[in-house]
């Protein structure tokens, strides 16, 4: 149900944290578009960036970071009641630099939780310990929508039905230490639904949780996705839910995107040797055992974010390398096919 | 964890050139033994490191007093009632150069008030001198001497002193009391510290290590000791001290009855530490493949938490410097002939001799300062004790 | 919450006859009697000493009979008749002397705190949301000055400055008129003019501590995910601050109401005798110097007893602010 309308678009981002150890480049140089109604996987392993670049979106990056350049544009739709959406293409399109706004000001403030809302890693320690989840919940609903305390109440418990909340009426008051980690999930995803975001940011959503939550968080993020039409960018390092949930897919490595394609190319034909890698490092139900392979796991570790290597960032643990030019050369990125994008020197044209 | 890295870069069998390759500068910080990360860590602190010199000064100073201190600290010198701070100068009224030096002064009494003062006579200089003769002594209670560090020649001596910090109501040389009052004062935080640790790591490392009933017991003993407001007990317990008691014994009546409150802290951080520990997946290790207790505890458990308790005792140093200080300060804790710091303060209790004098608070300078370097050392080491933490 | 409450009283009971008895013995410690020393010093004076009237004393006062005898006559009297004894130094039952100097203390340290909080809260808020600020220097500093410079020698300090500076001398609680006088607004407005160099003395010492905590606290806080969902939800920066993290750092406030308590009766102790003010300290002290065993017993206990009152409070405050305390109670 791809969209062509755009939502989002993201060109040449960086962000960078200036530590007294030096400057750490968490984004640098990101560039791609959320259209609405997509699903977009981000993968990649643990501090290539993907957080951050969420947060940029959101302009909550933490301190001492900063956007350094770059530009997010958020397109909002005026009327986006929902059964208008497709009958009338002629809506009216708002643009809005997302990174010319003041992070804390009140323009910045009205968008985050009504066109662009997170679902963060940790359910736990997301939610403040000392309020309850309707308190945390209701807050939200009467900030943006400007209703009484009752009828964001009302809401509330929609909300958490929606979500598939046991018994909201009840446990609308209880507080997050009282509630089991996919419970807490729930509740965060009623909180981000609340407002009927445009785009929804999940960010490592199931990670703290068991595998048989995870399913269903899963499956409760698809269900309300085909209800509510919202775009989804789904932030994770776990192949597998990619497969599951996503139609498009980003794979970032230290900072920058390398691969930009559709889910089906992802795994049928991945072009950059860090998404070879990365695929050949999860174990496949049925591969032949006579073959005797071995699972490989992608040499090496991340490197120091404050050394970062020349030339391609990916090149000392890169099977493919070509001496004198991978650890020289900027690398290109390439539009291989129509849709399928790759940061490689082994594709210039 | 070693070993399984090793074995394996083994297995994949190439490209160990490239692993080199990869270790950048990080490798340093990587490969380093944690003593050195919390010494790195350590150095970042400036105010700690400056501290440390500091502390390590006052502690000299408290060590050879007899040497540094130009006068007898007991010595009433008569003609130098209350005479205000001595000025050193290093250029004289011509504006010429010279090697430090102080002037004579001339002393006047004034007729209505009885207040004394001192007026210098730039006609006379006395050169300071280095390692002078001076009152005879022990140095560390061993070479018997009359060598100070520094102070006027003997035939200048008669006329002049130089008193650094001023003198008290009979003519006693406040810096010279000071230096002295370091040694009681700096030696009992020490002390009661250091006796606060031995029943603090016991009870605490019984609390934390067993846990249960011996746990529950101890955690109650802690509460209740708390419950007494510190001073008034304190203040209850030295009172019951009799007070024709010689200083060694109320000197260690006094850093008991410091550490029996002291305790209690420590005892806090060892069984926090102890829980923790408890939990970490070495110590199953260890007691997995049969380690004694004992050794568990000696070998795993106290190397990664000595650096918490040396934090914690530097942290509570200058809480027991204070404690002494106020206790003698009202007259409870060290008595004169004693000299600590405390002590010294009771001269400022009297409102008159302050006004006139008020060089008399010298001594709470020092308090103030050596209080001051041990929290900020303190503050320095708690942050290198944990040096994976960021 | 009530069946709480009530559990912790219960608790507390035991904890106070401890008290009791540790202010008894410690009592006992030194050798002699206040009647002894008495005695000894009359004769230092050459005056005669009457054994005979000495003894009907030592007899009136239960002094010569075992110690769990005198301890046992000592407190049930307390429970019973409210009677803490009599001392011997001021010839008066004790309670005539020590409640007025017990609600001083306890104006005092309760007035320190409030000033504490009303410094340490803004200031540390500020502090943390300004992380490396030349403001947020400056109240490092300050807060080293509090952790340094203890209550009794900022007393001297400011003796020192209000008598050679000024001419004022700010011993004592009230002024002269007063001082005998019996309770009434006029006296009350005049402690009031009194009390607050003594409780902004008091209140630097201890507001130093609050101060770090306070920041430290909001410092963790800050960095915690709920803060990061808080700012995605669209909350303002202030509105957010209020609410989460400050609420949060704010619990150790409340769960240490009675140490801290406890801390600025230290503090006021000491400060008071430099300061002669007519709270417990210089009363203890000088009962404690003659052996006037009753009186200072006494004010060990009801000190005691203070804090574990305080603690008390502070335990049904934290109950109060913290739910999930509440609900596991």
């Amino acid at each position: 149900m791809k969209q062509d309308q755009l939502l989002i678009s993201v060109k040449d981002l960086r962000t960078y944290f200036f530590l007294d150890e030096g400057t750490v480049r968490a984004v640098d140089g990101v560039d791609f578009n959320i259209w609405y109604g997509q699903t977009l996987g981000v993968v990649g392993e643990s501090g290539c960036g993907k957080s951050v670049t969420a947060r940029s979106i959101l302009r909550i990056v933490p301190r001492p970071g900063r956007i350094v350049s770059g530009e997010i544009t958020l397109y909002r739709k005026c009327d986006r009641s929902p059964s208008l959406r497709g009958e009338n293409p002629s809506q009216q399109i708002e643009e809005i630099k997302l990174t010319d706004l003041d992070p804390t000001g009140r323009e910045m403030c009205s968008i985050r939780g009504t066109e662009i809302a997170l679902v963060p890693q940790e359910p736990m320690a997301s939610l403040s310990p000392v309020h309850s989840i309707g308190n945390q919940i209701a807050e939200v609903i009467m900030l943006h929508q400007r209703v009484d305390k009752h009828t964001a109440r009302a809401r509330t418990i929609e909300m958490l039905e929606l979500v598939g909340f046991p018994k909201p009426k009840e446990r609308v008051d209880s507080l997050p230490h009282q509630l089991s980690g996919g419970l807490r999930q729930r509740a965060v995803i009623a909180m981000a639904l609340c407002c009927h975001p445009s785009l929804l940011i999940a960010d490592e959503p199931t990670t703290a949780l068991d595998v048989t939550t995870e399913a269903q968080i899963l499956r409760l993020l698809r269900n309300l996705q085909s209800e509510l039409g919202m775009a989804i960018m789904y932030i994770t390092h776990n192949l597998g839910v990619v497969a599951q949930m996503c139609e498009d897919v980003i794979v970032m490595y230290m900072g920058r995107v390398v691969e930009e394609t559709s889910v089906d190319a992802l795994f049928h034909s991945p072009l950059h040797p860090y998404t070879q890698a990365l695929l050949r490092s999860i174990p496949r139900l049925g591969q032949k055992t006579r073959e005797r392979r071995r699972l490989e796991s992608i040499r090496g570790t991340v490197p120091d974010p404050y050394a970062i290597p020349k030339g391609c960032s990916f090149h000392p643990r890169c099977h493919q390398r070509i001496r004198g030019v991978c650890d020289q050369q900027e690398p290109p990125y390439v539009e291989v096919e129509p849709g399928h994008k790759v940061r490689c020197l082994l594709y210039q044209p | 964890m070693a070993e399984l890295v090793e074995a394996e870069r083994v297995v994949e069998g190439q490209g160990i050139e490239e692993e080199q390759e990869l270790a950048t500068s990080g490798e340093k910080i990587y490969v380093a033994p944690p003593w050195k990360l919390m010494w790195w860590r350590f150095r970042k602190h400036k105010m700690a490191l400056i501290s440390t010199w500091v502390l390590i000064l006052l502690y000299l100073v408290a060590i050879f007093c007899e040497f540094v201190a130009p006068y007898d600290p007991d010595q009433a010198m008569i003609q130098f009632k209350q005479v205000p701070p001595t000025k050193i100068h290093i250029r004289d009224s011509e504006g010429q150069w010279h090697w430090p030096f102080v002037y004579q002064h001339i002393r006047s009494v004034d007729p209505e008030t009885l207040r004394i003062s001192y007026v210098e006579d730039t006609s006379i200089r006395h050169p300071i001198r280095l390692f002078v003769p001076g009152f005879a002594y022990k140095l560390v209670g061993l070479w018997p001497t009359n060598i100070h560090l520094f102070g006027l020649p003997p035939e200048a001596a008669e006329q002049q002193g130089v008193f650094l910090l001023g003198t008290d109501r009979l003519g006693r040389d406040m810096f010279a009391r000071i230096c002295y009052g370091a040694r009681l004062s700096l030696s009992m935080g020490l002390a009661s510290v250091f006796l606060s640790l031995i029943f603090g790591v016991v009870l605490g490392g019984i609390s934390g290590y067993y846990g249960g009933r011996a746990d529950v017991i101890i955690q109650r003993v802690i509460e209740f000791i708390r419950t007494i407001p510190t001073i008034p007990l304190y203040m209850t317990l030295s009172a019951a001290m009799p007070r024709d008691w010689p200083i060694e014994r109320i000197y260690f009546g006094l850093t008991m009855i410091l550490a029996l409150v002291g305790w209690t802290w420590m005892a806090r951080v060892v069984r926090g530490r102890f829980l923790a520990m408890r939990e970490e997946d070495f110590v199953l290790a260890a007691r997995l493949s049969g380690s004694s207790e004992i050794r568990i505890i000696l070998r795993h458990m106290l190397p990664s938490f000595l650096s918490y308790i040396i934090a914690a005792l530097t942290l509570n140093i200058p809480n027991m410097i204070l404690w002494e200080t106020g206790l003698s300060f009202i007259g409870l804790g060290l008595r004169p002939p004693a000299i600590s710091w405390g002590v010294l303060l009771q001269e400022a209790m009297n409102l008159r001799s302050l006004v006139l004098a008020p060089w008399v608070l010298a001594p709470g300078v020092a308090v103030v300062v050596s209080v001051l370097a041990f929290n900020f050392m303190g503050d320095g080491l708690r942050d290198a004790a944990d040096p994976y933490a960021h | 919450m009530f069946a709480y409450i009530v559990r912790r009283v219960l608790i507390m009971i035991p904890t106070l006859i401890l008290i009791s008895i540790v202010s008894f013995t410690a009592l006992q410690l030194p050798p002699g009697d206040y009647l002894t020393s008495y005695a000894a010093q009359l004769r230092t004076m050459g005056e005669q000493v009457d054994e005979e009237a000495l003894n009907s004393l030592r007899e009136r006062y239960g002094m010569g009979q075992p110690i769990y005898v005198q301890y046992w006559k000592w407190v049930s009297g307390i429970i019973t008749r409210g009677d803490w004894g009599q001392s011997m130094e001021w010839q008066k039952p004790v309670k005539e002397l020590i409640w007025e100097r017990l609600g001083l203390t306890v104006a005092l340290a309760v007035f320190s705190l409030l000033i504490s909080w009303g410094i340490a809260i803004p200031m540390g808020v500020y502090s943390a949301t300004h992380q490396y600020s030349i403001p947020d220097y400056l109240m490092s500093a300050f807060s080293f000055l509090g952790v340094g410079v203890p209550a009794f020698l900022w007393a001297l300090i400011i003796m020192y400055f209000a008598q050679t500076k000024l001419g004022i001398n700010v011993g004592g609680l009230f002024s002269e008129k007063y001082i005998n006088a019996p309770w009434t607004w006029d006296k009350f407005v005049d402690m009031l003019k009194h009390l607050w160099i003594p409780g902004l003395i008091v209140a630097i010492e201890n507001t130093a501590g609050e101060l770090r905590t306070t920041r430290a606290n909001l410092l963790d806080e800050l960095n915690k995910p709920y803060v990061e969902l808080a700012r995605a939800k669209g909350l303002s920066e202030r509105k957010l601050l209020w609410k989460y993290p400050v609420r949060v750092a704010m619990n150790p406030f409340f769960s240490t109401v009675g140490w801290s308590l406890a801390n600025r009766i230290s503090s006021i102790t000491l400060m008071s005798i430099v300061l002669s003010l007519q709270t417990t300290g210089p009363m203890q002290l000088r009962a404690l110097m003659s052996q006037d065993m009753y009186l200072a017993g006494s004010f060990l206990l009801l000190l005691s007893a203070l804090t574990v009152v305080g603690t008390l409070i502070s335990d049904i405050l934290l109950a109060w602010v913290d739910p999930r305390i509440r609900l596991e109670a």
